[in-house]
């Protein structure tokens, strides 16, 4: 089952390379904040399986620090792009 | 037993990642950012809660209650930033919205007395009402 493991983690590398492209091309602010907060969420989800992986539950709290910096920032930031009109 | 578990576990982390990877394709090849905005939620609601129910089924009991919490914090997270930046979207002319079918706020705005084109579907907010609409354009 290890092997199936991996192989999530694999495909959630690749998914977070896809939405990195998206994160250096823009075009807007926007859509570089939902690419961050996707990758975010991937990093979130690869340490859930790094730690069923590792049978190791250190990385808990990780997750927890993880989910509320993704929210904070990304409201921030879209805050940000709605005060700062027409940022690109 | 443990076979059982561990197989469970793989099912969730396979579809969530599959979940995740499909989000990301349609975070890349969407044209439009409130189109992309649908793509993603995906990848984060559903892609993640399936990998959290895995990891939970997979580890000690004690761990849950802490997969649950991340697990509801990003309930409340995605609609939130979506909301966020489908709004800011639409008020910084990012929607084309003659490919909307139905454009409520536009409406809305409409009889508010707020002029779209020439405001962008501003509120009557003092600090954005100061600026020019096109500065950087």
């Amino acid at each position: 089952m290890t092997h199936l493991y991996s192989v999530t983690l694999g495909v959630l590398v690749v998914a977070g390379l896809l939405t990195l492209v998206r994160l250096v091309h823009g075009p807007r602010a926007l859509d570089r904040i939902m690419a961050l907060d996707v990758i975010v969420t991937m990093v979130i989800a690869g340490t859930a399986v790094g730690m069923t992986l590792r049978d190791d539950s250190t990385a808990l709290p990780v997750l927890v620090v993880l989910a509320l910096l993704a929210f904070i920032g990304s409201v921030t930031a879209a805050h940000l792009v709605e005060k700062r009109k027409g940022m690109r | 037993m443990t076979l059982l578990r561990d197989v469970v576990t793989a099912v969730l982390f396979l579809t969530g990642a599959c979940f995740c990877l499909l989000g990301a394709v349609g975070l890349l090849r969407f044209r439009d950012t409130v189109s992309r905005l649908h793509a993603a939620s995906k990848a984060q609601t559903l892609g993640l809660l399936l990998i959290l129910v895995g990891a939970a089924v997979n580890r000690p009991l004690r761990d849950a209650p802490v997969l649950l919490l991340v697990a509801l914090f990003q309930l409340f997270n995605a609609p939130i930033t979506s909301q966020i930046v489908g709004r800011t979207a639409y008020r910084t002319h990012a929607v084309d919205r003659r490919r909307l079918f139905s454009d409520e706020l536009a409406d809305r705005l409409a009889r508010d007395g707020t002029p779209l084109r020439e405001q962008g579907g501003l509120t009557p907010d003092k600090e954005e009402g100061k600026n020019p609409d096109d500065e950087d354009r």
